[in-house]
């Protein structure tokens, strides 16, 4: 005997077996994405009034990023469609853009990443804290972009827009003068912690539906010969994963960047 | 019978089965796809961890015995293998802690679930709904693969500087996250692995029960069996990612050093610098709301089993099957919401303890419908003793044990004094060992005839169930006593440090017949050992050497995975099926044999 729906639905369910499979792990990975908007939320509540830091991400870029993930999304479904009308070329070319898209997002995503780990909160001997990208380092100074802390200041910021407004400007600082500093790590701060989590895993998440969707575009993409069928199965079950991929995202984004 | 082939499929559905009876060792026993193959690799491995679970107990409870003497016989063993935590063969307290650790860790993640779910689930579901596989054959293989990595790592972590990890099976922080030794790290990548594992299983037996369903298998004429495996399934899916994004986090406050689970003002080893702001209920929360779920992964298989055992030996059908059913559905649902019972001590407020306290008395209901209606079901019954029948019969009152001495705990006013006592050990341990455990010996005995064509040996398997009844009640018993004699759990030496009894005129220590209990818990914890020999050299010899079964249905059952040719072929079934009746139509009057068979018109 060989198993049934693997490419026609089963009349009673309406499904073939993979979509149905999909949905199930995807189910799975709610929970998963779920348990850690959760611990977010518990995070933020039990912080310290005033500890849970704005404005530290660039908003514009975010923006990009979920534009690109929302153009790729439609892709998705446009090559599906192509498929479902036997056009094979424009089938390439959507799905082609779905994989520059998703290239665009993981480039956006390593550069805010870099631009993190290059963000410095130096603590001076004197008390006083500068907060900045460090441009250069010489041989007993730092060339810091960015400002001195005024806690006053800092405590009225609320929002992210706040913290923009406040004027940066280049500071040289004396290796000598410094007691402590960190970049804005996983380390930093709890916020920096759910923040490198949540979107370092959904980025494993797109680098992995990447690589199944280029997979089916390139070496997989022989079966639409052999079972074209199966094959558009196949593109469907991968573009359900990469909505949700996207889905992620679009909860991502305001959490993390606006709010 | 026929042997003309069903294709109701497409041709292309199963190019992996083109090669029937060609196949090479490795692609037949190794790397096999066929849903029988997996399930016995699954059971196999998972019988061995439960031994070696099991013999980390018993190298436990002599610490526990006779703490600081010096381990008979495996002492210098541990010492040239383990090196200064076994010194002079004696089991250090660091050591236990990672053999208890490791023994709550095997057990659950390693020993029962895939015994119980993957093992039983692969091998019976497929056959009981009238499948000719599961949904998705290769991502079956790459569970039991992914499980094989996890074990592994978990197993090579007693290897490294420093051991395997010692935070108990819970792994709560900070503690987990403080103490020095990179077992820790090592034992959440395997969960990691255990948890994909457990997730591609889950999807894997969902997808086949919708989907696979034989023609005529209607809902309602599932065998309970695979009813209980579809809520295990559910539970397993939705339950451990929680747990995976929290091993995730522990894993990031390990290696990135964050501070997800570490508060504000925590010093860790004195000095290491970290942001705090982190919240250690967070953990826990997360833990447990994988960990209540999972222990109804770990009864509901079992009660499957042995509700499927107690219809086909007391030859009639099964009473309330559609009061199991819901029971089970309902089990499954309230089980997310009852998680916090485990926290009443962790101060997380008196309004949450009370919500969970009335939902954790809530899903004893549905439990109590289940034995209850498994009860009912022997009355009038002409029942047969053989060996999975007793098995199943021992699981009733023994589960029945373990449920009963939860509701102390699940209300939060009696949990304060019972909290982290041996009390606690010896209500679950009620539930899983004789409970599940022996649930599982009984679907071991049932199906073996099925995976083999051979019995095994009657005589050893009562030798086995009496031997293994005794002891469970000799080691469980005296722990509830010593429980709420106020005896706290993990500690090495058995609370002889902690004790004022050797005190004079001390108030509230443990008294020396508490203690005692020590020695004779686990002297009758190594017999228990000794009664599992009859049932190691029974499995074992029985495969080539045991009664042949003689037929293909040697229990005379109903339920389709009988209706096959033995061992069935990789496909399963020779011809067409189309089911006609429930799947527990024993004693039909007007029939001329005791039982139906669901393929039977």
């Amino acid at each position: 005997m060989d198993i049934p729906y693997v490419t026609t639905p089963r009349e009673d369910t309406g499904l073939f077996n993979a979509k149905l499979g999909i949905w199930l792990f995807l189910a799975s990975e709610v929970m998963l994405f779920g348990a850690l908007f959760s611990s977010y939320i518990l995070l933020r509540v039990g912080a310290a009034p005033g500890a849970w830091p704005h404005g530290l991400l660039n908003i514009p870029l975010g923006m990009t990023n979920t534009i690109v993930l929302i153009c790729s999304s439609i892709t998705v479904v446009m090559a599906w469609a192509s498929l479902k009308m036997k056009n094979f070329a424009h089938f390439k070319v959507y799905q082609a853009i779905t994989l520059l898209c998703a290239l665009t997002f993981v480039g956006i995503k390593s550069y805010e990443y870099h631009d993190k780990f290059t963000h410095y909160e130096i603590q001076l001997k004197d008390g006083k804290v500068v907060d900045g990208h460090i441009l250069e380092t010489k041989e007993d100074e730092y060339v810091v972009h960015g400002r001195y802390v005024d806690p006053e200041e800092q405590a009225k910021v609320t929002h992210a827009w706040q913290e923009r407004a406040i004027p940066e400007s280049e500071i040289s600082v004396k290796k000598a003068d410094v007691k402590y500093m960190e970049n804005y790590g996983p380390w930093h701060s709890t916020y920096m912690a759910i923040y490198f989590t949540l979107t370092g895993l959904h980025a494993l998440h797109v680098i992995g539906g990447a690589l199944v969707i280029g997979f089916l575009w390139g070496p997989g993409s022989g079966m639409w010969k052999t079972d074209p069928e199966r094959y558009t199965n196949r593109i469907e079950v991968s573009g359900l994963f990469w909505h949700f991929v996207d889905l992620v995202w679009i909860f991502l984004f305001p959490v993390l960047y606006l709010l | 019978m026929s042997t003309q082939a069903i294709s109701h499929a497409l041709p292309h559905a199963g190019a992996d089965d083109a090669h029937h009876g060609e196949l090479s060792f490795w692609h037949k026993y190794v790397f096999s796809t066929d849903h029988k193959v997996i399930g016995i690799q699954y059971g196999i491995t998972a019988l061995l961890f439960l031994q070696f679970g099991f013999f980390l107990m018993m190298m436990m409870r002599w610490s526990i015995a006779y703490p600081g003497k010096p381990l008979p016989i495996m002492g210098h063993v541990l010492e040239r293998v383990l090196g200064d935590v076994a010194a002079g063969g004696v089991i250090s307290p660091a050591l236990y802690n990672s053999f208890g650790a490791m023994h709550g860790t095997i057990m659950v993640f390693l020993g029962i679930v895939p015994l119980a779910f993957a093992a039983f689930g692969n091998f019976v579901v497929p056959l009981q709904i009238g499948a000719p596989d599961m949904a998705f054959p290769r991502i079956n293989m790459a569970s039991y693969q992914a499980y094989v990595v996890g074990g592994t790592i978990m197993l090579v972590s007693f290897f490294i500087p420093g051991g395997a990890a010692q935070a108990g099976w819970t792994s709560y922080s900070p503690l987990a996250t403080s103490l020095n030794t990179n077992g820790q790290t090592f034992w959440i990548i395997a969960m990691v692995f255990l948890i994909t594992s457990s997730l591609l299983g889950a999807v894997n037996f969902l997808a086949t029960i919708i989907q696979l369903r034989a023609p005529g298998m209607t809902w309602m004429r599932l065998p309970f069996f695979v009813w209980s495996q579809f809520v295990t399934g559910f539970l397993l899916l939705l339950a451990f990612p929680p747990l995976e994004a929290a091993a995730i986090m522990q894993l990031m406050d390990k290696v990135a050093h964050t501070s997800f689970f570490l508060p504000t003002g925590l010093s860790i080893n004195g000095g290491a610098h970290i942001s705090g702001g982190g919240s250690p209920l967070l953990w826990q929360h997360l833990f447990w709301f994988l960990g209540h779920p999972e222990v109804y992964v770990l009864i509901l298989p079992a009660m499957g089993i042995v509700c499927e055992i107690i219809a086909n030996n007391t030859r009639k059908p099964i009473w309330g099957y559609k009061s199991l059913v819901y029971s089970a559905l309902t089990i499954g649902f309230l089980s997310f919401i009852v998680w916090a019972h485990h926290m009443y001590m962790t101060g997380m407020g008196t309004k949450i303890s009370t919500f969970f306290q009335t939902t954790t008395m809530i899903i004893s209901i549905p439990s109590v419908i289940i034995l209850t209606c498994l009860f009912l079901s022997l009355w009038g019954g002409s029942i047969r003793f053989n060996t999975p029948m007793l098995f199943s019969l021992a699981f009733l009152p023994m589960f029945g044990i373990g449920g009963l001495t939860g509701l102390p705990l699940g209300f939060n006013f009696s949990d304060l004094h019972l909290h982290d006592t041996y009390y606690v050990i010896a209500h679950f341990h009620y539930v899983v060992a004789p409970g599940t455990i022996f649930a599982l010996f009984a679907g071991v005995y049932y199906w073996f005839p099925k995976m083999t064509g051979r019995m095994m040996s009657e005589f050893w398997g009562k030798v086995h169930f009496v031997g293994s009844l005794i002891f469970m009640n000799a080691i469980f018993q005296p722990m509830f006593a010593q429980g709420m004699a106020g005896m706290l759990r993990r500690m090495a030496d058995g609370g002889a440090n902690y004790s004022a009894a050797s005190v004079p005129g001390a108030i509230g220590g443990l008294s020396p017949m508490i203690m005692h209990f020590n020695q004779t818990i686990s002297i009758a914890a190594w017999c228990l050992g000794l009664a599992q020999i009859p049932f190691i050299i029974n499995f074992f010899w029985s495969i080539k050497h045991g009664k042949p079964a003689g037929s293909d249905n040697p229990w005379h059952s109903t339920t389709l995975e009988w209706q096959t040719p033995t061992p069935p072929p990789h496909g399963n079934f020779t011809k067409p099926l189309i089911v006609h009746r429930g799947p527990y139509e024993y004693s039909v009057p007007g029939r001329d044999k005791d039982f139906t068979p669901q393929n039977e018109a």
